[in-house]
């Protein structure tokens, strides 16, 4: 029962969260002057096609845009909710929907890899670097950690890129290689994509995992200063036992429960990495959406990738809820 | 140190005051963060840095958005100190530069001249610029007699990159110090609401903080820049940006202003203020406000290299600050292709500075949180 008044109110939250972020990509999308049918009409100007002012108010009567703004922010948002319609993008003449569902699987798989990257090479290094406090290895770690943290990640897609060239003399960017591109999936495709995607897990997982190792290594190093450590290693427990068993496990736990944020942080630099690397994800797509005022598709872009965290959040706190038996399940 | 420091305790007299009992809080935390050496590094540096932004007019040899129509996408130049001829020389100096036509391709390319030879001078009459908009001047750091000197090499249009990244360093380094000032008023004010009023009014601020540290910020930050009118003069777009990136950042500062204000609202010394008489104003502004002034300095050093690097972001993809504005990431914008770094590497330079500067901060940052507090023990760490 009180799994699941937990799960209702964690559910009832991120609804109310997933709302919240539907009104700013509302207002992203309201915020230039001018709407669909200025953009319309301009388009068909340039053409040569002469449009009235009765027209325009007519095109505009049409597609609704002269209702008052919450009656379209709610045919907006029941839209997305029932139809799965976001819009239609005048720039590529195409529905929203039709453009986000290419590009959106690529995208969710560099931003789940780079999380299992970053967790994955920062836990062990974490654990290493508390262990051996102060070694060379802790130190290097730890150099290299405050240069990755500093280094902002197009840079770091820079500088590969540039080193890619010069070393393989072949381009780093983009997903697949030339004769793969446009080719249905296969188990060989797969393999070139596996072969390509490291690159910007790299990029985009550098300056998390830094961060990861970091944290792990502080919360590390308070819990083996305890005394049931002490004590555990005076009762004879094999070292390596004893870490794992306990102090990891407990040191975990704040770990884990960032899981949420570190997903944050990896949709939020996913555009910028997709833009410089020319990776066909929805970054290139969002960019060229914002400078073409391109707002429907912008607007839809940016609810996506706040859905995305709201959702990727309320997985991890059930992680973590089952993780850690004493984490109130009252909410 | 520390057996020095006690045993000098241990001989002087009883009732002597120690300097320590005498200090200002201020001084104690100089003192400690004095202690940390790689801080002190990144004060230094970030000082530096200062320096050169604020005098990039003197440092840089040619004025901003000056061209070399005779050196277009050149290669850094090498300063010397020792040729074949002379050996060793006190004095710097570069070849001189030429331009030949290339066999094949038919293009003006420059080469290296290893028979001319120009001495830099320092302190020499160069372009004339304003110093700070107010005094004229043509005092540059250095330069040669005739020859161009281009440090870190020249963009596609013959514009010098190495004054282009001082003046840039400028604009980057006052967009984060704007923005953090502007995220410093928001999140006083608006963590003070929350820590004065409680109740509802801070648990719908507490909600508000959480909803925009759920979302992602990159993303939303390009959307709202985005939305800045292109026709806008370029002081306009720089306070439009500045305040875009404050207005998510000011998030931390808020809840820090929170949680301190709940922690010592309901100490003596407040309740001593309120009884002699002082207005809340004066009881936040006079003796609430400095009691953690500390930690919300520890919260702007570390919101601080976040809006420099989210500045460079935006300007790198062409959403924040635009041309003729010279910013790090302006400057980046040119290297947004790998065919131009492939043949231009230098136009990453400015990344550096970047880089740099963000290390500061946050050494500086790890420096002042443990130095924030200097009547805590200090811990082992």
């Amino acid at each position: 029962m009180n799994v699941l008044r937990f799960l209702g109110f964690r559910l009832l939250s991120m609804v109310g969260t997933l709302l919240a972020v539907s009104v700013v990509a509302f207002v992203i999308i309201q915020l230039p002057p001018g709407d669909f049918a200025d953009a319309y009409v301009a388009q068909k100007n340039q053409t040569g096609a002469a449009f009235t002012q009765a027209e325009l108010l007519n095109l505009r009567h049409n597609l609704g845009l002269d209702r008052p703004w919450y009656v379209q922010y709610l045919s907006w948002i029941s839209g997305i909710f029932l139809r799965l319609d976001f819009g239609f993008s005048w720039e590529w003449q195409r529905p929203v929907s039709e453009l986000i569902a290419d590009r959106l699987p690529l995208t969710l798989a560099l931003a789940f890899s780079t999380l299992l990257f970053m967790y994955g090479i920062a836990l062990p290094i974490g654990i290493y670097s508390a262990v051996r406090q102060y070694s060379i290895a802790d130190h290097s770690f730890s150099l290299i950690g405050y240069i990755g943290l500093a280094t902002p990640n197009f840079l770091l897609a820079l500088i590969m890129m540039y080193f890619g060239q010069q070393w393989f003399g072949q381009s780093v960017g983009g997903l697949f290689s030339p004769h793969f591109e446009g080719q249905p999936f296969t188990w060989a495709k797969f393999i070139d994509l596996l072969a390509h995607l490291w690159v910007p897990v790299v990029v985009l997982g550098t300056a998390g995992t830094a961060f990861l190792v970091r944290s792990m290594r502080a919360v590390l190093l308070d819990e083996l200063d305890k005394m049931y450590v002490v004590a555990a290693r005076a009762g004879g427990i094999h070292p390596l036992r004893l870490l794992i068993k306990y102090p990891v496990r407990l040191a975990l736990i704040p770990i884990v429960a960032t899981l949420g944020w570190r997903l944050t942080y990896v949709i939020s630099g996913a555009p910028i990495v997709g833009v410089v690397m020319g990776l066909p994800d929805t970054g290139p797509l969002f960019l060229k959406s914002l400078l073409n005022q391109d707002m429907q598709l912008a607007g839809a872009l940016v609810f996506i990738f706040c859905a995305l965290t709201v959702i990727g959040t309320f997985v991890s706190d059930i992680l973590l809820a089952l993780l850690d038996p004493r984490i109130q399940l009252s909410g | 140190m520390k057996a020095a420091a006690s045993a000098r305790f241990l001989t002087q007299p009883r009732g002597r005051v120690r300097r320590t009992d005498s200090a200002t809080q201020w001084q104690l935390i100089w003192w400690r963060f004095k202690r940390h050496r790689i801080a002190l590094t990144g004060l230094v540096v970030l000082g530096m840095l200062t320096c050169l932004g604020l005098f990039a007019g003197f440092f840089a040899p040619y004025a901003s958005g000056t061209r070399n129509a005779q050196y277009l996408s050149g290669p850094p130049t090498v300063v010397r100190w020792s040729d074949r001829e002379s050996g060793l020389q006190l004095r710097p100096f570069i070849y001189g530069r030429d331009l030949t036509r290339d066999p094949v391709t038919l293009r003006m390319i420059p080469t290296v001249d290893r028979s001319e030879k120009w001495p830099i001078y320092f302190f020499v009459r160069g372009q004339e610029y304003k110093f700070w908009g107010l005094l004229r001047t043509n005092i540059h750091l250095f330069g040669t007699e005739s020859e161009t000197i281009h440090l870190f090499g020249t963009d596609s249009i013959g514009r010098d990159i190495f004054s282009r990244t001082l003046y840039a360093t400028r604009v980057s380094l006052s967009v984060g110090a704007v923005g953090v000032l502007v995220a410093f008023v928001l999140g006083s004010i608006i963590g003070g609401i929350a820590g004065l009023y409680g109740g509802v009014v801070d648990s719908a601020i507490m909600r508000l903080i959480e909803f925009i540290r759920s979302i992602p910020t990159l993303p939303l930050w390009m959307a709202l820049s985005a939305a800045v009118p292109r026709d806008w003069t370029p002081l306009q777009t720089y306070l439009a940006i500045t305040v875009i990136l404050a207005l998510i950042g000011w998030t931390w500062l808020a809840r820090t202003v929170r949680s301190k204000l709940l922690s010592v609202r309901h100490e003596d010394f407040v309740l001593a203020a309120r009884l002699s008489g002082c207005s809340d104003a004066r009881i936040i502004g006079r003796h609430l406000l400095p009691s953690f002034m500390s930690y919300l300095i520890v919260d702007m050093t570390i919101a601080f290299p976040e809006i420099l690097l989210a500045e460079t972001a935006l300007s790198f993809l062409g959403l924040g600050l635009r041309e003729p504005v010279e910013s790090w990431g302006v400057l980046l914008y040119a290297a947004q292709n790998v065919r131009s770094i492939a043949h231009m590497p230098w136009l990453l330079i400015p990344g550096i500075f970047v880089i740099i500067a963000v290390l500061a901060f946050s050494f500086v940052g790890d420096g002042l949180r443990d130095a924030a507090d200097p009547y805590a023990k200090e811990t082992s760490k």
